[in-house]
């Protein structure tokens, strides 16, 4: 387990969100996606934490670990929000397709 | 007190009464008015004491000095990193052009009183307005001087957006675009000021001082002189001006044409040509012709309108090109007579305005063919309405005459084949003003009685409304009759700025 | 001439009076403006007549002080003009020291203090005859005030010491006419025609206005006492302008100025405005006609004399439109119906004689011709004002302006004497010996004809003919005339509106009709030394002054032209009896009826169609080749132009906006893609 293969994970993790992201046309589906993204990035900052930079000292493993529970707490709230949306636009429209959510067509 | 901070309270007063009035209950509808009343009418009388201060002590310049000398100055650092100053006092241009603002605003405040919906937001937004074009006029500092004209720019577009009439958001739309493209040239023109000078000042005193390089002068001075051009009403940038008159309430247009405009020209003479004296020389032919051409132009075309303000307002392109052909002759008569004509169409097309929305308010129609007789119904706003026609149309003894005689004989002094040319226009466009004044006149105060209308409801003027009525009737008279003393403030006031045109 | 100003304020008789005689008819205005015409109208019209009467007191002060003045500083003499007092309205500096002032002044000279006195003698009567006339009008409380200032107006137009005082009050004239014109403001012929008069009027002001800019800017004053002066016409007589278009400054300057004489005299083409004007009450046109308003354009015209006699040019217009309008008028008011109307036109070819006599001063003559002038504006005056006051107590009386309605009624016998009056100034305004238009239409031709002027002489002579017949068909068809040729219904209209208003003749208007009888008769015989002394002077020393030389005195000349006064009397008796045999011994009524009259006729009668042209010019070129035009423009071009503007953001926005499909994953999509050429095509690897 080395530096390289977190940040292969991590890519890998971010790719295949990205795809579902832009493919998936089910509301809950591509936030599922958004997450993965998210994570893939959680991923980099935990995984430089605890392998450090490529300079000596670089690396700082509480700050790294801070960031990412950090983020996991803002995410979660995030996701609140998201899937408060997602209830409303359920509400109003019956299906959270969302290539029918055109609303900012110019 | 000194008499710095009295200048500076002449734009906190209308604010402060704005901010008195955020706080006010809004349902008190009568006492939204006298807040506003109270705050404009001491404000008149701060303005007028100043002025009367001013008239009996006015400061002198040495002879040939080009450096305007201020009274009531006040100069504290803004911004010290930027040198941006908070530098205001006047000279008799500007506080000429104060006293009109202060009797404008004044009478437009009794004009809207029967102002029922929303009247509380309606009389934050004159005051804001009116602090706005107070700010502007003794700003000696280009940046206040920015602010403060940026300041007027919401209001009127509130005003007229939200207490119009008729195609009132397209016309304050309009305006607001016009006026807002015309600032972005001044700011073009003031950055440009700041940069170029090399003391990096936007002090309009220090920057008299600075011969600027001539190739800048010719792109600044167009670009400044039109940015204030436009906001001043001249041809053929003026189309902002009869869409928003027309629909704007009746206290917005007596304001916006009485004042406003004035801020305009104002800046063309305060700004661009003291500041830009080669640039001014090289341009001017070109401004002098397009001023007589709108001299000519709004006479004609108001010749053809029906609605009484649309017709007001082409008068107002006319009346105001002759502010401009003034400035255009670059002698001392012609100035003054173009600062004399701001004056004088400001209380005039105050007065029009004014009676304009009382004879609405009484008729329901601003239409000249739908209108007759009124002078049986309502025989003060007849007579004033024919006095205020008469200025308009340069009867001697009236305002209008004593300003428009300066400007052409202006022109006939200025010894350019041009400008007799376009002097010998504009007198033969006073026939053309008669025409449509007296048209108008005619058409709704003579004839057999008015019919359609409930005759109940055509009465005349009560005390409230005859109020700014007489105030500005006594300002047209006195200025009419009695212009000397004006004149030989505005002569000392002028000196400096031709000093500096002719270095 | 140098500026030979008086003392200064002391309080003298002649100085309080000077300004008294213009603050009195203001001080009536205000008064009875604000005040107490809303109250009484009957109390207005008493406190008007009597302030206008202490006015004509005052200028008999300012008079005979002026004559003690003359006669006691010798070094007045040369001049003759003096000051009462002057103020400053406004001044220009013009750079490098020059300064124009605009002052308001009280410039005595015999012209001016001859019209302070006929204008505040025949305002005073006229306002007496109002307060009879206007007695049962509503308006009445309104009027007297306007009256009052009509007359203050025309006071200081006279009374002007410079050019700029003059336009000043000229156009106050101009105001007052026409708010006075249009005094019944209800009916829309009189609206039109104060309308009419006013933008007329103004129209030649304008050229006035830039006349006297021209003319005050180069010759560097505005003061009359400096631009009848050698130098001003040596300072302005240059070229200016450059290529084909030149002009002589001169010409132009004093060509503009009497511009706005010919406007306010109502010369041809501008005359139009005045036979309308007879719209307003009768007193105003009585006043309009006599003292006032028309005067002016003659009076402006000799103030500037001595300048425009430099101008040799300008002279040939004074002439040619003053002779012109003379015939053309007279032989208009010969197929006229209407009572006013006649007089209108007879006041138009008066005028015409007045100032074609100012014209003729280029030759020889030149203060011959200026004392004629002055002298028929003086006479003219009298017997007009007279005229107009008597028809107006026809017209009160049988409520109705037509002169074939007035012919049924027999007022001869009804209105004794109203008749007598009319006699008298039918009789003097004819030139029949020994009545004062005798003498100062004998002064006119005799000027032509001594200044060789013989196309003015004949124009005079051909005038004077016509005139005596066509007031005398007035005189005839009003009071000899019958029913015979006229139509019935007028007729029976006509007597039955006298029957339901006896025909009287009130004392108040009577009054002032009998008492002007007197000056009308025998004004001529008592003026002619006055005029060919003190006032022919100043014209002549003017006329020299300004380099035209003086030859001798008219009545020197008299022996040469010793024909003429017996030529012009043949010619209006002739004129006369021609008007008697047709309208009082065949009794042929008005005139042709409509169907059998000749062509020549109907255009007489319908003024050669000139109100029509002007209506063809006004409605069809000004307002639909021009206004109309231009209002479209403005609309559709300026305006449209903005609008354009905002469309093409517009469009340039929906060409931006086919982007924006609204999908968010199309957009997540070019957000990942922008990303990745930034990583791409920046950053250290690249």
């Amino acid at each position: 387990m080395n530096l390289t293969a977190c940040l292969l994970l991590s890519a890998a993790l971010f790719s295949i969100g990205a795809y579902g992201l832009v493919t998936r046309r089910n509301m809950i589906a591509a936030l599922m996606s958004l997450e993965l993204m998210v994570n893939a990035a959680l991923i980099n900052f935990i995984a430089f934490a605890r392998f450090g930079g490529t300079h000596a000292g670089q690396g700082d493993a509480q700050a790294g670990s801070l960031f990412a529970l950090f983020a996991v707490a803002v995410t979660a709230a995030e996701m609140a929000l998201a899937l408060a949306i997602v209830v409303a636009v359920h509400r109003q429209r019956r299906h959270l397709d969302i290539r029918e959510l055109d609303g900012l067509h110019g | 007190m000194q008499a710095s901070c009295l200048l500076t309270l002449t734009w906190v007063m209308p604010l402060l009464s704005a901010l008195a009035l955020l706080a006010f209950p809004a349902r008190s509808v009568a006492g939204v008015k006298r807040i506003a009343l109270l705050a404009n009418g001491i404000n008149l009388a701060l303005i007028a004491w100043l002025s009367a201060v001013f008239a009996l002590h006015p400061p002198a310049a040495a002879p040939g000095s080009a450096e305007t000398v201020l009274a009531f100055a006040a100069d504290y650092a803004w911004f010290p990193a930027w040198h941006i100053r908070y530098h205001v006092g006047v000279d008799a241009i500007s506080l000429a052009m104060m006293l009109l603002a202060a009797v404008v605003v004044f009478c437009a405040t009794m004009a809207s009183w029967n102002i029922q919906e929303r009247n509380k937001e309606f009389f934050i937004l004159l005051q804001v307005l009116a602090a706005g074009v107070f700010g502007s006029f003794i700003a000696f500092d280009l940046f206040a001087f920015f602010v403060f004209n940026e300041l007027t720019l919401i209001p009127t577009y509130l005003l007229i957006g939200i207490f119009g009439s008729g195609r009132k958001e397209f016309a304050a739309m309009k305006l607001n675009l016009m006026l807002m493209g015309g600032s972005a040239l001044i700011l073009l023109g003031i950055l440009g000021l700041y940069f170029e000078s090399g003391i990096r000042s936007f002090d309009i005193i220090e920057l008299s001082r600075i011969p600027f390089d001539k190739g800048f002068q010719l792109w600044a001075f167009p670009a400044l002189f039109l940015g204030f051009a436009i906001l001043g009403n001249m041809f053929p940038f003026h189309i902002w001006s009869p869409d928003g008159h027309a629909s704007a309430p009746t206290a917005v247009s007596m304001f916006l044409a009485g004042v406003h405009m004035k801020l305009g020209s104002y800046g063309c003479l305060r700004i661009a040509m003291y500041l830009l004296p080669e640039g001014c020389r090289a341009w001017m032919d070109v401004f002098m012709a397009l001023a007589a051409a709108g001299v000519v132009w709004g006479a004609v075309v108001a010749a053809k309108q029906k609605d009484l303000k649309y017709l007001n307002a082409y008068s107002s392109v006319s009346h105001c090109g002759l502010v401009f052909l003034g400035l255009a002759f670059l002698n001392t008569v012609g100035l003054r007579g173009a600062v004399m004509q701001m004056l004088a169409h400001g209380f005039i097309t105050a007065l029009v305005f004014c009676l304009i929305g009382m004879i609405y308010a009484r008729t329901h129609t601003r239409l000249i063919p739908q209108m007759s007789g009124l002078t049986a119904r309502m025989p003060f706003l007849a007579v004033s309405l024919v006095i205020a026609g008469f200025a308009a149309l340069g009867l001697p003894g009236l305002a209008g005459f004593a300003a428009e005689l300066n400007v052409f004989l202006g022109g006939f002094s200025a010894g350019s084949p041009l400008a007799v040319i376009c002097s010998t226009l504009a007198v033969l466009s006073i026939v053309v003003t008669a025409v449509y004044v007296l048209r108008a006149t005619n058409g709704i105060l003579n004839g057999p009685g008015q019919t359609g209308a409930d005759p109940a409801a055509l009465t005349d003027a009560g005390w409230l409304e005859k109020i700014p009525v007489l105030i500005l009737l006594a300002c047209i008279l006195a200025m009419g009759l009695m212009p000397g003393r004006l004149a030989a403030l505005l002569d000392t006031a002028l000196l400096p700025i031709l000093n500096n045109l002719n270095r | 001439m140098g500026d030979t100003r008086l003392a200064a304020f002391a309080w003298e008789p002649m100085h309080c009076a000077a300004y008294g005689i213009l603050l009195l008819p203001l001080l009536s205005f205000l008064i009875n403006g604000l005040w107490l015409g809303r109250k009484s109208a009957r109390a207005s019209a008493w406190t008007a007549t009597v302030l206008m009467g202490a006015t004509a007191a005052l200028s008999i002060i300012v008079a005979s002080g002026y004559r003690d003045h003359i006669l006691t500083a010798p070094h007045l003499f040369p001049a003759r003009a003096a000051l009462a007092f002057e103020h400053t309205w406004l001044d220009f500096s013009l750079g490098s020291g020059a300064v124009l002032s605009a002052r308001l002044g009280f410039y005595l000279d015999p012209i001016s203090v001859m019209m302070v006195l006929v204008i505040s003698f025949i305002s005073f009567l006229v306002n007496l005859y109002s307060i009879g006339y206007m007695k049962d009008d509503a308006g009445a409380g309104r009027f007297f005030p306007l009256l009052s200032f009509f007359s203050f107006t025309m006071l200081g137009l006279v009374v002007s010491s410079n050019l700029a005082q003059t336009f000043f009050f000229w156009e106050l004239v101009g105001a007052a006419s026409y708010l006075l014109i249009g005094f019944w403001y209800a009916k829309p012929s009189a609206v039109a025609a104060s309308k009419k008069a006013f933008i007329l009027t103004r129209l030649a002001d304008a050229f006035f206005l830039m006349g006297l800019l021209a003319v005050g800017v180069n010759a560097g004053s505005f003061d009359f006492a400096h631009l009848n002066g050698p130098e001003a016409a040596a300072a302005l007589n240059h070229s200016v302008g450059a290529g084909l278009v030149t002009f002589n400054l001169l010409s132009l300057g004093t060509l503009g100025i009497y511009m706005g004489a010919w406007g306010k005299s109502a010369m041809f083409p501008f005359h139009v405005w005045l036979p309308d004007a007879m719209e307003g009450p009768t007193p105003v046109s009585s006043l309009i006609h006599s003292a006032t308003m028309v005067v002016a354009g003659v009076y402006l015209t000799a103030r500037l004399y001595p300048l425009f006699s430099a101008a040799e040019y300008t002279l040939r217009v004074v002439e040619c439109t003053g002779a012109f309008t003379a015939v053309f008028a007279a032989a208009i008011a010969c197929a006229q119906t209407d009572l006013k109307r006649i007089l209108a036109f007879s006041t138009l070819s008066q005028l015409g004689l007045m100032m074609s006599a100012l014209g003729t001063g280029g030759g020889g003559e030149p203060g011959a011709a200026y004392t004629a002038s002055m002298f028929h504006i003086f006479t003219h005056a009298f017997f007009k004002c007279l005229l107009f006051l008597s028809a107006g107590a026809v017209i009160h009386a049988i409520h109705s302006n037509d002169i074939r309605e007035a012919g049924a009624g027999g007022l001869r016998k009804a209105m004794p004497r109203t008749y007598w009056a009319t006699l008298i100034a039918v009789a003097a305004i004819a030139g029949i010996w020994p009545l004062s238009g005798f003498f100062s239409k004998e002064a006119i031709l005799h000027a032509a004809l001594a200044n060789g002027r013989y196309g003015a002489l004949a124009a005079g002579l051909c005038t004077g003919a016509l005139t005596a017949f066509y007031m005398a068909r007035y005189f005839f068809l009003i009071f000899h005339g019958s029913a015979v040729g006229s139509r019935a219904p007028h007729d029976s209209r006509a007597t039955h509106a006298q029957e339901a208003h006896p025909v009287r003749e009130g004392a108040l208007m009577t009054l002032p009709i009998l008492i002007l009888a007197v000056p009308s008769a025998l004004i001529g015989i008592l003026g002619k030394g006055f005029f060919t002394g003190t006032v022919r002077l100043w014209g002549a020393e003017g006329g020299a002054s300004a380099g035209v030389s003086e030859s001798a005195l008219p009545m020197r000349h008299a022996s040469s032209g010793s024909w003429l006064p017996a030529v012009a009397t043949v010619l209006a008796l002739s004129g006369a009896g021609i008007a008697w045999y047709w309208y009082a011994f065949r009794k042929n009524g008005a005139a042709f009826p409509d169907r059998r009259a000749p062509a020549w006729y109907r255009i007489l009668a319908e003024k050669f169609y000139i109100d029509e042209i002007y209506l063809f010019l006004a409605k069809r070129v000004a307002s639909k080749w021009i206004a109309a035009p231009a209002e479209w423009t403005e609309r559709n071009i300026v305006n449209g132009a903005f609008d354009w503007m905002t469309g093409a953001v517009k469009r340039l926005a929906f060409l931006q906006s086919i982007a924006q499909s609204g999908q968010v994953q199309a957009y997540i999509a070019v957000a990942l893609l922008g990303i990745y050429l930034l990583f791409r095509f920046t950053g250290p690897g690249y």
